[in-house]
């Protein structure tokens, strides 16, 4: 293919939408220094702000407070690490469960269909509390916090989860179990290798979503007296009668999420220029 | 003879993929005029670029003297002058048959209800399916949802027709109901560019077939010269494959 030269017209053209960006630059700019100054003049310029500053963002508490609020933090991610695993795991067969045909299964189909009714309805801090403490208790045991974290994140994400995979499942076209069957696969063999692999591509980013909300429950583990982030920052919190080490905390969560949400980002914007295939609209 | 739509020297790639190169198309007011070629020869891509639903790579496109290929130009009060359907009917799935009829008329040019839907019944009517105005789409045969996308794509009075292979994806005995339909439009004075592979309708209802050929208009004329007598080569090995 040899690069052709664009008519004089075409070129009119170019030089105008590139005319127009740039214009649409200069107005985004404008508009940015304009809402700046606005917000500088009523927020930042107040006397009122300094408070606020020495309160929320004192740099020297911030890095005071880093090292434990940090320490904490791990305890978060190996909650969450531990946790993606097993949600997976327990969702996929709830899912799988509750999509089983033929009446054999109705009572599989009833247990995964009240499961998730139940553990989506309940309050995530109940659970937390249940697990908590009840089961501790009912075993006359100390259980590592890690170990029920992760049971109580468990227990209610997989709800959500396995919501999002039957969805999924069920949004496949049947069109694709007729014709996997056709070729002689079994039910478990067309889940597997057929049904399952179009239903997740369809559910990434829903899946990204619950990833995200996770990320930021684990936090709520604090309440059982285990030393995570937050509960670091509370205790940084009263030492200091400042509330610098929550923020800290509050960014170390932020920090975490984003490349997941913009992981999602990138996907579903994949997702869509594959399905529509070279159109404006 | 003054062209209602005249498409000058059109210019259309795909990843670096020359869809269209160079086209030249102009089709007076009332007229008909057939679009053939091979698959992948452009024709879909040359009716998008019309509309304005693919933005072109150079060329020049006048619709009643107006340059709307022109960035200045709003897009969808352009499109709104164009009505076209498309091969797989694209109905709405969530929408009643009549609601699919009445939308543009109620959404895009205000149309009050009553009025849109006492005109959507009368093209429901016109196109045999009055009893299923509150169907859903997907109740309907293909060749009963191809008659209201036509239905659809006429509700606004446009001043263009576009038909994009309408009968393709129909059973071989659904494609008569919706030619008749077309057949009635062109009697009736509609302006229609159609891509089609139906040589025998083409022949039938054109008055000009254009021959599209790797991107370029090869050979053009009236339908008993191109498709009876076509003086290239290409076109002549086309057509020598339809009729076997």
């Amino acid at each position: 293919m040899t690069t052709r030269i664009p008519s004089a017209l075409e070129q009119d053209r170019r030089a105008y939408r590139t005319r127009q960006s740039r214009r649409s630059v200069l107005v985004a700019i404008a508009s940015t220094l304009v809402f700046a100054a606005l917000l500088w003049v009523s927020v930042l310029n107040t006397p009122g702000w300094a408070a606020v500053q020495r309160a929320f963002f004192d740099p020297s508490i911030a890095l005071a407070s880093l090292p434990r609020v940090w320490d904490g933090f791990l305890l978060n991610l190996q909650v969450l690490g531990l946790s993606v695993i097993t949600v997976a795991v327990c969702a996929l067969v709830i899912a799988v469960l509750r999509t089983l045909p033929g009446p054999v299964a109705f009572p599989l189909r009833i247990i995964a269909a009240g499961y998730t009714d139940i553990f989506r309805g309940l309050p995530f801090i109940i659970v937390l509390y249940v697990v908590g403490f009840g089961i501790p208790t009912l075993a006359n045991t100390r259980i590592p916090v890690v170990v029920l974290g992760t049971i109580a994140v468990t227990l209610t994400y997989s709800a959500y989860v396995a919501e999002v995979i039957r969805a999924g499942i069920e949004a496949v076209h049947p069109s694709q179990r007729l014709a996997a069957r056709a070729l002689g696969l079994g039910y478990a063999q067309t889940l597997r290798r057929i049904v399952l692999p179009q239903a997740l591509r369809k559910i990434t980013p829903p899946l990204m979503n619950d990833f995200v909300a996770m990320q930021k429950d684990v936090g709520l583990i604090s309440i059982l007296g285990a030393v995570d982030a937050v509960l670091a920052a509370k205790i940084e919190a009263a030492q200091t009668y400042n509330f610098t080490p929550y923020i800290v905390a509050g960014i170390l969560f932020i920090l975490l999420a984003i490349p997941t949400i913009r992981l999602a980002d990138w996907y579903t914007a994949r997702l869509r220029r594959r399905e529509q295939t070279g159109s404006l609209i | 003879m003054t062209a209602l739509l005249q498409a000058t020297d059109l210019w259309k790639s795909f990843d670096g993929h020359e869809v269209l190169r160079g086209v030249d198309v102009d089709l007076a007011a009332h007229e008909v005029v057939a679009v053939i070629g091979a698959s992948g020869s452009g024709k879909s891509t040359l009716l998008r670029c019309l509309n304005l639903l693919e933005p072109i790579d150079d060329g020049r496109i006048l619709l009643g003297g107006e340059d709307i290929s022109d960035p200045r130009v709003d897009a969808d009060r352009v499109r709104a002058r164009f009505g076209i359907v498309f091969q797989q009917y694209n109905l709405f799935p969530h929408l009643s048959v009549l609601q699919n009829v009445t939308l543009a008329s109620r959404v895009v040019h205000g149309v009050p209800r009553r009025q849109a839907d006492a005109r959507g019944l009368a093209l429901l009517d016109r196109v045999g399916l009055a009893d299923k105005a509150r169907e859903h789409p997907d109740r309907l045969s293909g060749g009963q949802q191809q008659r209201v996308a036509i239905a659809r794509a006429i509700a606004t009075d446009p001043d263009v027709l576009l038909l994009d292979e309408i009968t393709s994806a129909l059973d071989p005995e659904l494609v008569g109901e919706v030619l008749e339909l077309v057949q009635q439009l062109a009697a009736e004075g509609a302006t229609i560019l159609m891509a089609t592979h139906e040589m025998a309708f083409a022949r039938d209802v054109a008055h000009r077939v254009l021959f599209l050929d790797a991107g370029r208009v090869l050979e053009q004329g009236p339908p008993a010269q191109v498709l009876g007598a076509p003086r290239e080569e290409r076109t002549r090995a086309f057509l020598s494959r339809f009729t076997g």
